[in-house]
C-alpha cells in the first residue's frame, strides 16, 4: 500500500516536472511572441541607426559579419586541429592528450572570461581597440572547442575501410583525407558548426568589452559594432525602448529556432545515412 | 610524385600547426588573466581581496573585497541547482521512461530550443515577468537572490535534462527488466535501480549546471539587483562576480581595473576546479 502511494507520487512528480519544464519554455515564447510581434515595424529595419527609429537593421548585419569572419578564423583551425589529431597523430601522441586537455579547459569558460581575455589581449595589447576584428577573433576561440570536438567525433566515425580502401587504391593521405573522410563527416561536422553560430547569435558578455556596443553598421573591422544580443542588452538595460527590445527578442527567437531547426534536420540526416 | 609528397608534407606541417595554435590559445588566456590579475592581488592583499566584506573601489582609501560577490555567486548557483536538478532530473526521467514516442519527438528539440535562447532573451523575460511576480507575492523591488536563482534554475535545465537522459539510456536494459521481474512497478524500477546505476552522469550533469549557472552574466545582471554588499536575504539583491567584471569594467581604471581582472581569475580558478570534477565524474561513469 505505502509502495503504492510512493508509486504515484513520483509519477506525479515526473509529469509535473515535464509539465513545470515544458510549460515555462512555452510561456517564455508565447509571451514574447504576443508582446514582440506587434512592434515589428518597417522603421526597425532602418538601415541607419537613430534614436526615433531604434532600427534593429545595422545590428542584425554586424552579427552575421561577426558569425561569417568568426567562422572563417574558428572553422579551418578546429578542423585542421581535429584532422591532425584523427588522420595524422601517432597512438599514444602527447600532443592528442595535450589538446583534448585544452578542448576541455576551453569549453567550460564563462564568456565573460572570454572577454576579459579579448579585452587583455586583442583591444589592449595588439592595440585592435574596440572593433569587430576584436570580438571575431575573441569568438572564434570560445567556438573553438565545439567545432574541435564534433568535427574530431564525425571524422572518428567514419569507417576505417574507406581510408583502407583509399590507400589500397594508391591515394597519398591528404587526399583520402579530402576526398574520401571529410565528405563522408561532412554533415556531423556541419551540424557542429551550426551549433556554433547559435552560440555566436546568442553571445553577449564576450562582446560587450571586445566588439564594443556602436549601433550602427561598422565600417571597417577595426570599427566598433554591436550584435543583436548587445544590442537587446543596451535597449533593455536603457530602459527606454521596451517594446523595441520585445521586437529584437523575438528576431533573435526566430533565428536561435532557424538554426536549431537546420541542425536537427543536419542530425537526422547523419541517423539515416 | 615530388610535388605531391611536398604538398603531402606542406600539408602535414599546416594541420599540427593549427593543433598548436589551438593548445597556445589556452595558454594565452592563462597567461594574460594571471599576469594581469596576479599583481592586483598582491598590492591589495591577498586575504583581503578574497575575504574583505567590502567593496567600494571609488572611496578613499578604495576597499576592494569580493567576498559579498562570490557569495553572490555562490547562493545564485545554490538556489538555481535546488531549482534546477530536482526538475532536471524528473524530466529527464519522463523523456527516457515515461513519454511516448510521438510526444518525444516534439519535446526533444524543445529541449534543444531551451538550450539555444540566448541568455539576453532569457534575463528580459526574467526582467519583465519573474522580477514583478517576486515583487508582488514577496514585497521588496523583486531584483532578488530569488529572482536569479529562479531564472537561472531554468536556463540549466537543457544541461540537467540532456546529459541525465543520455546517462538513463546508458544503463543497461536488463537492469530495468530484471527489477520488473523481481516485482518491482515502473517506478520503482526506474527511481530504485535505473537512477542509482546512472549516478556518475547525473553527478556530472549537476556539476555542468554548477559550472553553467557560476558563468551565467547577462541574464543575472537583469534579475539580480546587483548591489554590492554582503548577501542580506533571498528577496533581496545581490551582486555575482560575473555581474562584478561587466558592470564595472567600462569605467574601471589602473588598481580598480585590475581588480575587477583579478575577479576573473577567480571565477576562471572556480571553473577550472568545477571542469576536474567534471570529467573525473565522466572517466568515472565510463569505466
Amino acid at each position: 500500500m505505502k509502495q503504492k502511494i510512493t508509486d504515484t507520487l513520483l509519477q506525479v512528480a515526473t509529469w509535473l516536472a515535464a509539465a513545470l519544464t515544458f510549460g515555462a519554455l512555452f510561456f517564455l515564447i508565447a509571451y514574447i511572441l504576443a508582446r514582440g510581434i506587434p512592434h515589428i515595424r518597417p522603421s526597425l529595419f532602418a538601415l541607419h541607426y537613430n534614436t526615433q527609429n531604434v532600427s534593429l537593421l545595422p545590428a542584425l548585419i554586424t552579427t552575421v559579419l561577426t558569425v561569417v569572419l568568426s567562422l572563417a578564423v574558428a572553422v579551418p583551425l578546429g578542423l585542421f586541429t581535429a584532422i591532425y589529431l584523427v588522420e595524422y597523430a601517432k597512438r599514444g601522441n602527447c600532443l592528442v592528450a595535450l589538446v583534448r586537455m585544452t578542448a576541455e579547459t576551453l569549453s567550460g569558460i564563462p564568456s565573460i572570461v572570454y572577454g576579459l581575455f579579448g579585452m587583455l589581449f586583442f583591444v589592449t595589447w595588439l592595440g585592435w581597440g574596440f572593433s569587430i576584428l576584436a570580438g571575431t577573433f575573441t569568438l572564434a576561440i570560445m567556438i573553438l572547442p565545439l567545432i574541435l570536438r564534433t568535427a574530431e567525433e564525425s571524422l572518428k566515425a567514419v569507417p576505417d575501410a574507406y581510408r583502407e580502401g583509399a590507400f589500397g587504391l594508391g591515394a597519398g593521405r591528404l587526399r583520402t583525407v579530402f576526398r574520401i573522410v571529410l565528405p563522408a563527416a561532412a554533415p556531423g561536422i556541419l551540424a557542429g558548426v551550426i551549433l556554433a553560430v547559435g552560440r555566436i547569435v546568442g553571445e553577449t558578455a564576450a562582446l560587450i568589452y571586445t566588439a564594443g556596443t556602436v549601433a550602427q553598421i561598422p565600417e571597417s573591422l577595426m570599427a566598433s559594432g554591436r550584435t543583436l544580443s548587445v544590442h537587446m542588452y543596451a535597449l533593455s538595460s536603457e530602459g527606454l525602448y521596451t517594446g523595441q527590445a520585445y521586437a529584437t527578442a523575438v528576431v533573435l527567437l526566430v533565428l536561435v529556432a532557424g538554426i536549431n531547426t537546420l541542425s536537427a534536420a543536419l542530425a537526422k540526416k547523419i541517423g539515416e545515412g | 610524385m615530388r610535388e605531391q609528397s611536398l604538398r603531402e608534407n606542406l600539408m602535414k606541417a599546416v594541420f599540427l600547426t593549427s593543433a598548436l595554435i589551438s593548445i597556445l590559445t589556452v595558454a594565452l588566456i592563462c597567461l594574460f588573466l594571471f599576469a594581469n590579475g596576479i599583481p592586483a592581488m598582491g598590492k591589495i592583499g591577498f586575504f583581503r581581496f578574497l575575504l574583505g566584506r567590502e567593496w567600494s573601489p571609488s572611496d578613499l582609501p578604495p576597499a576592494f573585497g569580493i567576498l559579498p560577490m562570490m557569495l553572490g555567486s555562490l547562493y545564485v548557483t545554490a538556489g538555481s541547482i535546488l531549482i534546477g536538478v530536482p526538475i532536471g532530473i524528473f524530466t529527464a526521467v519522463f523523456l527516457a521512461k515515461v513519454c511516448p514516442k510521438p510526444l518525444y519527438r516534439v519535446l526533444k528539440p524543445a529541449v534543444d530550443l531551451l538550450a539555444g535562447i540566448p541568455s539576453v532573451v532569457y534575463g528580459f523575460f526574467g526582467l519583465v515577468t519573474i522580477v514583478p511576480m517576486v515583487r508582488r507575492m514577496f514585497g521588496g523591488n523583486g531584483s532578488s537572490i530569488l529572482a536569479a536563482s529562479l531564472l537561472l534554475g531554468l536556463m540549466i535545465l537543457p544541461t540537467i535534462i540532456g546529459i541525465t537522459e543520455s546517462a538513463i539510456r546508458a544503463v543497461p536494459g536488463e537492469l530495468y527488466d530484471g527489477a520488473v521481474a523481481l516485482g518491482a512497478s515502473h517506478e520503482r524500477a526506474v527511481f530504485r535501480v535505473l537512477l542509482p546505476a546512472a549516478k556518475s552522469g547525473i553527478l556530472a550533469a549537476v556539476v555542468l549546471g554548477i559550472g553553467r549557472a557560476i558563468g551565467e552574466t547577462m541574464a543575472v545582471i537583469m534579475v539580480a539587483g546587483n548591489q554590492a554588499r554582503m548577501p542580506e536575504g533571498i528577496l533581496k539583491g545581490v551582486r555575482t562576480l560575473t555581474a562584478n567584471i561587466v558592470l564595472e569594467m567600462g569605467y574601471a581604471a589602473e588598481l580598480h581595473r585590475e581588480a575587477l581582472i583579478a575577479t576573473g581569475v577567480v571565477l576562471f580558478v572556480f571553473i577550472l576546479l568545477i571542469n576536474l570534477l567534471f570529467s573525473a565524474l565522466r572517466k568515472e561513469g565510463r569505466s
